[in-house]
């Protein structure tokens, strides 16, 4: 029988302090309750012999000095169970959808532990998002953690359901499993996702967590590793290849500001922890490949960066650890131009491993290549024509002037269901490609311009 | 090993644990709980120690006990270095795979050495000789070269026995007279320099047929080279060119708090690539140490310090070995993390006040150095850093930036245009130019410095220009002021931008980066005659030759192709009057 202590000495934020205990578990689960019945779970956060720590996940309301603490002898599991496909659940876990309780066949501590370096396998196979700029600008691949980096008012939710919707691995007629994992999100948003998984029938196939704006901030710290949790289950033990939406990774800082703010820690920059970013990658290296499993996990974390900052804590730490990001733009939508993919700000790590022969066309590096540095100097072109003129610009400038317009006019630029193959994309490349002179395409090799080149395989 | 002693734990709070009744000293390695999980006591109060332990603490309660090694944390060194894959204090992650599964699971404890393997061990001492710390007492193949194996560096005493034979590291392959048992494995204490006779000068550069990084900023044996850049750079693509055509013997990895899917990425490519120099593979040269962003904050902060033990061993044995710590950054950003928990005053953005020592006494730890046994060795740092929101000003890069020598800075604006390696030409620097001028004289050409300044003031010159075509457009300039622009260009496009994944281009050998300037020298030299004559430069850039000279560096016989275009480029222009 777990022992009830009433021995509150102090309660802050959503820290509450208890005395004279018998020796407790870092990390080990708490249940107080509260005198009007209720309960409330809790986490230990600090333990010694005087005074223990508890970081309460429901906030502190209504819990008063003599609320009586439990301390549960085990830390955080959670059930895990394939019958969670198909259901939706609150930010700690709990059913929402008025469905069953989950009857777990397996309890898993929800900090997950770290692969092993040495059992990863290398992520190399193509992920078609059908999404010109980002399949041929910013390969995805199975495995990997691709932010989108947002700001508010721009269609990264969009984006993140366009790409659950359409993702695939070529040749392989398995869909993704998609675990969502909502941090934050005002309940309009969670339902614009959960209408687009209802219309698509993505929701069969996907696991909900809902943290929304109004639940307790502290709750938000637990939801992503409950859904990474389910993730690796469903990947590592099931087998199953899965997208993890998580959205947004602001809101989840935020509230790891305000606990650090109420430990009264030692702030790094701008007031969040110092231990921001080991706490990011805990979550964000949780996607990858394991030799000899079939199961993978892709993570699609959304933040955004506030004052479209990129250089905010969130937005810097967080590229330091994924693997390349997807930065929305403002100037693309305001023109109207959507997926507004700020191309040259965007990038892919893992996308030299999942393209080229084998894996998309020999040709795609080199005109990747090609159109970055192309639509670089068109849009470096633009701020000189502001100040000369078009009329000023030589022939060769103002048709890569014309360039990057029609990048973005054409490739960029596609419709919200409009899926397509990496070979359209990559003839629409060249396409646009060939309206610049054949001598300034100095990125690719002559043999592939030969193969290619729309203008007669000269 | 001194006396081990037991106490218990009074705290924990994350991986911060105190405990009391182990009287331990200053960084003594302990055994925390009834996992014995692995760390180190990083301050002493009253009775009481504070450790920090180097995996997740969950679980983990006050009263459980703690027991004292009495030793500080050391690395084994031995044969069996070389090809390991380790994480930040030198456990054998595929050992750990075997053992515990795909997950890092907590207590588990393997020597960094194997303790069965058998190697041929063949003395070069013999029964009466005077040893000395240091000194050579036998060699043993082991990957790509030979290990010898050395005597400690505290140990000395005339040989009473030794033998040949096939040993493992811990048998006893020779005695002192003093008593001293001979093994091929010893340990040091990864937090002291191991010692050296003296200094010497690095006037030998390291080669890594990169061309920005030898022709125009090179880094000698035994220099200090930082490289900085905000994320998507290229600073992980360019390391890892380093490791892999850097022409140091060996070469030591410290993936420090980076990602798991790019550590992957070097570790699964390391083993397929072959040694440019021998065709083995070239992990028979490579210790990687990998402590990926999510395994526990202390042992990523011990990573670099075991790296730089690994590297000074082999230096030891007069090897030339470079150390590519990648980040810096992360590893800084650990110190920050314990020093915060330990609840120390912090100095600037919450880094502790100590951090600039740490760092000059990590850079410190290199060098070109004469071994306590007569031959030379180096160790080249090459540590990576990541400025957090690509702001140099703050203090990892400030402080780092005092101490090394060479600076490549990544730049995001050449990464937006994919030209790679993304190194900025007009901010990056490297003091050994100077230093090394003699050698490249030496071996590669007499005019390599000309050559050298020569591409540097082009440049240079170009950006002068550029802001005044920002302001008027390139048409309003003078025919020669154009052809400065083009020629600057050729060398950007030509010989700056290299590709890392294309065959021919990802190695370019010292003789050929000086062939391939040399020509686009020699272009703009009769390119800048012909415009004298008013040829106009639309017409010299139309040359087949120009266009040649930038599509040669991908082709397989570059090397003839660049003894020919000279022959091309006087017959092309001489048909322009030159």
């Amino acid at each position: 029988m777990t022992k009830e202590y009433h021995t509150i000495s102090q309660i802050a934020g959503p820290l509450v302090f208890v005395e004279r205990t018998e020796p407790v578990a870092y990390g080990e689960l708490v249940s107080i309750a509260l005198p009007d019945g209720s309960t409330k779970r809790g986490q230990v956060l600090d333990t010694s012999e005087e005074m223990v720590v508890v970081q309460v996940f429901e906030g502190t309301g209504g819990i008063d000095k003599a609320s009586g603490v439990k301390f549960l002898g085990e830390t955080l599991k959670m059930p895990v169970s394939k019958e969670m496909l198909g259901r939706i659940l609150s930010g700690s876990g709990d059913p929402l959808d008025k469905g069953p309780p989950i009857i777990p066949e397996k309890r898993l501590e929800i900090i997950g532990a770290a692969i092993n370096p040495y059992a990863r396998d290398n992520p190399r196979e193509f992920i078609e998002t059908g999404i010109s700029s980002i399949d041929g600008m910013n390969t995805l691949v199975r495995g990997q953690k691709l932010p989108i980096f947002s700001g508010s008012g721009l269609p990264h939710n969009d984006i993140a359901l366009q790409i659950a919707r359409q993702a695939k691995v070529l040749g392989e007629k398995e869909e993704f499993a998609v675990v969502f994992g909502a941090m934050g999100i005002t309940s309009e948003e969670a339902q614009y996702f959960m209408k687009d998984f209802e219309r698509t029938g993505a929701l069969k196939r996907a696991v909900v967590f809902l943290n929304l704006a109004d639940d307790p901030a502290i709750e938000r710290l637990l939801t992503p590793k409950l859904a990474l949790t389910t993730a690796e289950y469903l990947a590592f033990d099931l087998g199953m290849h899965v997208l993890v939406i998580l959205t947004d990774l602001t809101n989840y800082c935020e509230a790891l500001r305000q606990i650090g703010a109420a430990r009264e820690e030692v702030p790094a920059r701008r007031g969040y922890p110092g231990y921001m970013y080991t706490d990011l990658a805990s979550l964000y290296e949780r996607a990858g490949r394991i030799k000899a499993k079939r199961g993978s996990i892709t993570q699609f974390p959304i933040l955004s960066m506030p004052g479209d900052d990129i250089t905010h804590p969130i937005p810097d730490l967080t590229g330091y650890i994924t693997e390349g990001q997807i930065v929305a733009s403002r100037e693309l939508h305001r023109k109207g131009i959507y997926p507004p993919v700020a191309v040259e700000r965007s990038l892919s790590r893992l996308m030299g491993q999942g393209i080229g022969e084998g894996h998309t066309r020999e040709d795609h590096r080199a005109v990747s290549d090609q159109l970055y540095a192309a639509y670089a100097e068109g849009r470096d072109l633009r701020g000189l024509v502001a100040i000369v003129g078009k009329e000023a610009l030589s022939e060769r400038d103002r048709k890569f002037l014309d360039f990057a317009d029609a990048f973005e006019d054409r490739f960029v630029r596609q419709d919200a269901n409009e899926d397509r193959t990496i070979e359209q994309t990559l003839s629409l490349s060249w396409e646009l490609l060939s309206a610049l002179p054949v001598e300034s395409l100095t990125k690719i090799d002559r043999k592939l311009i030969e193969k290619y080149h729309p203008s007669g395989k000269k | 090993m001194e006396e081990q002693k037991r106490g218990r734990i009074v705290r924990v709070a994350g991986p911060v644990v105190t405990a009391e009744g182990i009287s331990p000293r200053m960084y003594d390695v302990v055994l925390v709980g009834d996992l014995s999980l692995m760390g180190e006591v990083i301050k002493l109060i009253g009775d009481k120690a504070v450790v920090q332990v180097y995996e997740d603490t969950s679980g983990i309660r006050p009263g459980e006990q703690v027991t004292n090694t009495g030793e500080p944390l050391q690395a084994e060194l031995g044969p069996g270095l070389l090809s390991s894959i380790y994480d930040g204090v030198q456990r054998p992650l595929p050992v750990l795979k075997e053992k515990e599964g795909d997950f890092v699971s907590r207590g588990v404890t393997a020597p960094g050495l194997d303790r069965a393997t058998k190697w041929r061990f063949v003395p070069k001492v013999k029964k009466g000789d005077e040893l000395q710390g240091g000194m050579v007492i036998g060699e043993v193949p082991e990957g790509n070269l030979v290990h010898r194996v050395l005597v400690p560096p505290k140990v000395h005493g005339r040989v009473k026995a030794i033998s040949e034979g096939e040993f493992s590291i811990e048998d006893v392959v020779g005695e002192l007279e003093t008593g001293h048992g001979l093994t091929m494995m010893q340990r040091w204490p990864v937090r002291t320099p191991r010692p050296y006779a003296e200094k010497l000068l690095p006037d030998i550069p390291l080669v890594t047929g990169q061309r920005i990084l030898d022709m125009l900023f090179p880094l000698a044996k035994g220099g200090t080279a930082a490289i900085p850049g905000g994320f998507g750079t290229g600073k992980t693509v360019t390391s890892q060119q380093l490791s892999k055509w850097s022409d140091a013997h060996i070469v030591v990895y410290v993936g420090c708090g980076e990602r798991g899917n790019e550590m992957t990425e070097v570790l699964t490519s390391f083993p397929e690539l072959e040694d440019p120099k021998t065709g083995k593979p070239l992990m028979g040269r490579t210790t990687l140490i990998a402590n990926t962003s999510n395994m526990p904050v202390a042992a990523r902060e011990a990573s670099v310090y075991t790296g730089i033990t690994v590297a000074e061993y082999y230096r030891d044995m007069g090897y030339d070995v470079s150390l590519m710590a990648d980040s810096t950054s992360r590893w800084a950003e650990a110190m920050r993390e314990i020093s915060s928990r330990l609840e120390e005053m912090p100095g600037e953005e919450g880094y502790p006040a100590y951090l600039a020592s740490r760092l000059s006494e990590f850079y410190e730890r290199c060098g070109r150095v004469k071994t306590l046994s007569g031959p030379t060795g180096s160790i080249s740092v090459i540590g990576a850093v990541s400025p957090s929101g690509g702001d140099f000003s703050e203090p990892v890069t400030q402080n780092t930036l005092r101490i090394v020598k060479v600076f490549w800075a990544l730049d995001s604006k050449l990464r937006e245009r994919r030209h790679f390696p993304a190194i900025n030409w007009l901010t990056s620097y490297s003091l050994y130019s100077p230093i090394l001028e003699e050698w490249y004289r030496k071996n590669v050409a007499e005019d390599w410095s000309s050559l050298r300044l020569w591409a540097m003031e082009t440049l240079q010159k170009e950006s002068e220009l550029q802001e005044i075509v920002q302001l008027v457009g390139s048409d309003a300039l003078p025919e020669e002021e154009r052809l400065t622009l083009d020629v600057a260009r050729m060398i950007r496009e030509f010989f700056l931008q290299q590709s890392a994944y294309h065959q021919v281009d990802t190695y370019s050998p010292l003789k050929r980066q000086y062939e391939y300037m040399k020509a686009i020298k020699k272009y703009s030299e009769l390119a800048k005659k012909a415009i004298s004559l008013e040829v106009t430069l639309d017409r010299v850039q139309a040359l087949k030759c120009r266009a040649n000279l930038g599509k040669l560096k991908f082709e397989d016989e570059i090397d003839t192709g660049l003894k020919e275009i000279g022959g091309q480029m006087e017959a092309e222009f001489s048909g322009l009057g030159v």
